[in-house]
């Protein structure tokens, strides 16, 4: 089967209520279904809202179905595959930025946010723990990949995804728009569309991105779920402002189509690169500028 | 404006409708979170108390928004008439308490204030008639400070910077200028020279010693974009006007910040106990 019906979340949260903003995935699950969604995806931390800092470890859950908060998205993943984002923590005790998708009432991947943007307006690494691993998953629909926010901002998770055969990158965020111009739209908001049809375009790979909608404290965050395909082309994109479900069929049999005429993945020279990445790192000098001698 | 520093002006220009978009729904979504429909500004008859009230009331709906008029019996009676209309055009509510009565008798009891101190105590007891009307009207308080104002600390600590939130704060006064416009502001008020009008006479720009377009094109390059002062040198600032804002920006900081809390515990309040103000909403 590689068509699917992919409905992406803008959503607000309540700030630090896993309660009440389970209630509100509920509430979102419904309204996919009604429209025959197959997976569903909600945006960064949507279960705990963004601007956590010190209520990190209060709202900290795992993905499990005994999980008071997991049980229900649980067994609503019978229904509809769901990319949910939460705060992880982990057997010893460290807590991630965490994506999990469920599927027929069953974990079938967990991914932990690699890149804590941690400078500016942000401050994730001083209140959560960095993520390790990259890989995609198999689904019912095909091969995927999800990363989160500041993982994409960085050329090298989207790269990994690629080698690692995702079709269907499904990107999530809370992203701070920021960065006012004469533009019609924030100049962050702009990167981001930028970046994600570049990597649909390099990677010749599906790339769907959703995101936060709402305020917290002085920050806006965007809203504006997109999905380029794997020619680069904007194929659905959700509403300009405010909560909303962007939806679309996708086929990913076109992932075949257009690497057949542009044969990128399969000339990408892994191997040549992992060497060279090899030689640039363990040159003294060639990865942090050398010391002048003194 | 021209010069060889006017293409910075082109950095400074805002897209009015998106700023509109992004600030009333901060006004809307920030009040509703705190459990509040309505707001309280004071409304000086100048261009940044007039630009919060306008926001609030597109955001709230101007019945849920009450302009504070303040007058002192020195104030000029042109700020009255220019707020009067403000409350007029957007059908704003609108309150007169006149603080002669409140602050003379302080004045009085200190007769060798100079006029920066009697015009610390004017904006502070502002401050006061504003944060009763905040309980009385069942709003919250609008900060009407713009990135100018903060960044130079021209603004009295506790006085007009006392506010539960604040929508003008990130936009310096050159762009203020262009939402004003562009949310139909009237024209006497935009034209204006700005004044706290705490004396007679007073201006900003004869206060600060430099205009608005000056300092902003400054501001811009050394916060926005993160110039050194050198570099600011070398795109065509004067040395001794780069100086004097650099020191005027440190010596000011104190205004920006809340109050350090000497650290005793393992846990202390605004060093490593740390919550968002917008915590469980």
């Amino acid at each position: 089967m590689t068509h699917c019906r992919l409905a992406l979340v803008q959503m607000d949260t309540v700030l630090g209520d896993v309660e009440a903003n389970l209630a509100r995935h509920l509430n979102w699950i419904e309204q996919a279904s009604e429209q025959r969604a197959d997976i569903l995806v909600f945006p960064e931390l949507s279960l705990t809202g963004y601007r956590l800092m010190d209520l990190v470890p209060d709202v900290a859950r795992q993905p499990h179905p005994d999980d008071p908060a997991f049980g229900p998205l649980f067994e609503a993943s019978r229904q509809l595959d769901l990319v949910v984002s939460f705060v992880e923590e982990d057997p010893r005790h460290r807590y991630y930025v965490s994506a999990a998708y469920l599927s027929g009432g069953e974990l079938v991947h967990l991914h932990r946010k690699v890149y804590l943007p941690t400078y500016g307006l942000f401050e994730e690494g001083r209140f959560l723990d960095w993520g390790d691993q990259i890989r995609a998953f198999d689904t019912r629909f095909g091969r995927l990949g999800l990363l989160i926010c500041e993982d994409f901002w960085h050329v090298s998770p989207p790269y990994l995804l690629w080698l690692d055969g995702a079709e269907l990158m499904i990107f999530m965020s809370a992203s701070p728009s920021r960065g006012l111009s004469q533009a019609d739209q924030l100049g962050s908001a702009v990167w981001v569309e930028r970046v994600n049809q570049t990597y649909a375009s390099l990677f010749t790979t599906f790339v769907a991105h959703t995101n936060r909608v709402g305020y917290e404290d002085s920050l806006r965050l965007g809203g504006r779920a997109t999905v380029f395909d794997p020619d680069g082309e904007l194929v659905a994109s959700g509403p300009q402002e405010g909560e909303g479900l962007c939806l679309v069929e996708l086929d990913l049999a076109q992932v075949r189509r257009t690497r057949l005429r542009l044969p990128l993945l399969r000339d990408e020279r892994a191997d040549w690169v992992r060497r060279q990445l090899d030689h640039i790192l363990g040159e003294p000098g060639s990865w942090q500028p050398e010391e002048p001698d003194a | 404006m021209t010069g060889p520093l006017a293409w910075i002006d082109a950095r400074l220009a805002i897209n009015p409708e998106l700023a509109d978009r992004v600030l009333t729904g901060f006004i809307g979504n920030e009040l509703g979170r705190y459990g509040f429909e309505r707001a309280v500004v004071g409304l000086s008859g100048g261009i940044d108390s007039a630009v919060a009230c306008i926001l609030s009331a597109r955001a709230l709906g101007p019945k849920n928004v009450l302009a504070v008029r303040m007058p002192y019996r020195t104030s000029s009676p042109e700020s009255l008439e220019h707020a009067g209309l403000v409350i007029e055009k957007w059908g704003i509510q609108e309150l007169t308490v006149d603080i002669t009565d409140l602050v003379d008798p302080l004045f009085d009891r200190f007769q060798d204030m100079d006029q920066v101190r009697r015009g610390n105590v004017m904006a502070r007891a502002r401050m006061i008639v504003l944060y009763d009307q905040s309980a009385a009207f069942r709003g919250l308080v609008m900060g009407t400070g713009n990135k100018t104002e903060l960044l130079l600390g021209y603004t009295t600590l506790y006085g007009d910077s006392a506010c539960a939130i604040n929508p003008n704060g990130d936009l310096y006064k050159t762009q203020l200028r262009q939402l004003a416009a562009w949310l139909g502001v009237p024209a006497p008020i935009i034209a204006k020279p700005p004044s706290a009008d705490l004396w007679q006479g007073q201006t900003d720009e004869g206060e600060l010693g430099f205009t608005y377009e000056q300092v902003d094109r400054l501001l811009y390059l050394l916060v926005d974009e993160r110039y050194t002062p050198e570099d600011c040198l070398a795109a065509g600032f004067d040395e001794s006007f780069v100086r004097q804002v650099l020191a005027r920006v440190r010596a000011t900081h104190y205004k920006r910040v809340l109050p350090p809390i000497a650290k005793l515990s393992n846990r202390t309040v605004g060093v490593d106990f740390l919550y968002p103000r917008d915590w469980g909403t």
